[in-house]
């Protein structure tokens, strides 16, 4: 009888803001049914985060995760998209690690311009409120990232997309 | 996939929307010529116009609406300028970017639901 109950489904997702907080910064919250702890593992683990970083959704692929999660440890993901030749990288260094509460890591693979990405998880009634807040070195630097059009999630169609939807903006003012 | 194309769809769809109703209105499309010489205040545009302040606010809110017209208060004049696309396009990014970690987040649902099952059966050993 445990059993059946323990594997009953979560039906219902949480729900995920993102938010322009500030010229330089963005934040992204989102609740989890579960105590801190095993949410941070599953962000500090690669054979976990090789899980869950990349959808199947997205049309992307791992091709390797590593990740030294500890002060100083750097990472590197590289992914690969049928849209693209290249396979991309994302890369950076731990900068804060505190067990079940807090993440930081630098983002490189964009140079001077990348983003210092604090993840933050406060556990309350045995929930965990995640907080992601990327912060950019200038106002500049995520306007530009914006402009790009990537979001980090190697979203090629949907560029296309959004330029042909601009071209219709374009025509109507 | 598709249901993230449908939001994206719709969402620009609104927009476009409320763009057209914006466009609708004679007087509009004429603010909208003027500030693409100049930017205005509203006390302008209503002389212009020969409108009451009041009616030039609304035909201004409306602009504002739809994203086709950007205002700044600085002191008691209330600025109007064309509305930068690039606003819409931020928006639109943040949105993007906001799915982009729903997903992950809804897969990392389930390798937190795999951990705590994990935590529970492990406990019960000890």
């Amino acid at each position: 009888m445990d059993a059946r109950i323990e594997s009953e489904p979560n039906p219902v997702k949480n729900p995920t803001t993102a938010e322009r907080k500030s010229e330089r910064e963005l934040l992204v919250t989102r609740t989890f049914n579960a105590p801190a702890r095993i949410v941070f593992e599953a962000w500090t683990k690669p054979d976990l985060l090789l899980r869950w970083w990349a959808p199947k959704s997205f049309g992307v692929s791992f091709l390797s995760c590593e990740a030294d999660v500890r002060a100083g440890g750097k990472y590197r993901f590289v992914f690969a998209h049928p849209a693209s030749e290249q396979p991309m990288a994302f890369f950076g260094r731990y900068l804060e690690v505190t067990p079940h509460s807090r993440l930081v890591w630098t983002n490189e693979e964009a140079g001077d311009g990348g983003a210092v990405t604090t993840v933050t998880f406060a556990e309350k009634d045995g929930k965990t409120l995640l907080v992601m807040h990327d912060l950019y070195p200038s106002k500049e630097a995520l306007d530009d990232a914006i402009a790009s059009g990537s979001t980090g999630g190697t979203w090629e169609t949907f560029e296309q997309l959004d330029a042909l939807l601009v071209d219709l903006g374009v025509g109507r003012s | 996939m598709r249901y993230t194309l449908n939001r994206m769809v719709q969402y620009s769809r609104a927009q476009l929307d409320a763009s057209f109703a914006a466009l609708s209105d004679a007087t509009r499309r004429g603010v909208l010529e003027q500030l693409g010489r100049s930017e205005a205040s509203i006390t302008d545009l209503a002389e212009k116009f020969h409108m009451t302040l009041t009616g030039m606010k609304k035909h201004v809110g409306v602009l504002e609406q739809a994203g086709l017209v950007t205002t700044e208060k600085v002191g008691r004049v209330r600025t109007c300028k064309l509305g930068q696309r690039r606003l819409e396009e931020e928006m639109a990014w943040i949105e993007r970017y906001r799915q982009l970690w729903a997903s992950r987040f809804d897969e990392l649902d389930k390798v937190v639901e795999e951990l705590k099952r994990k935590e529970k059966v492990d406990g019960r050993k000890n």
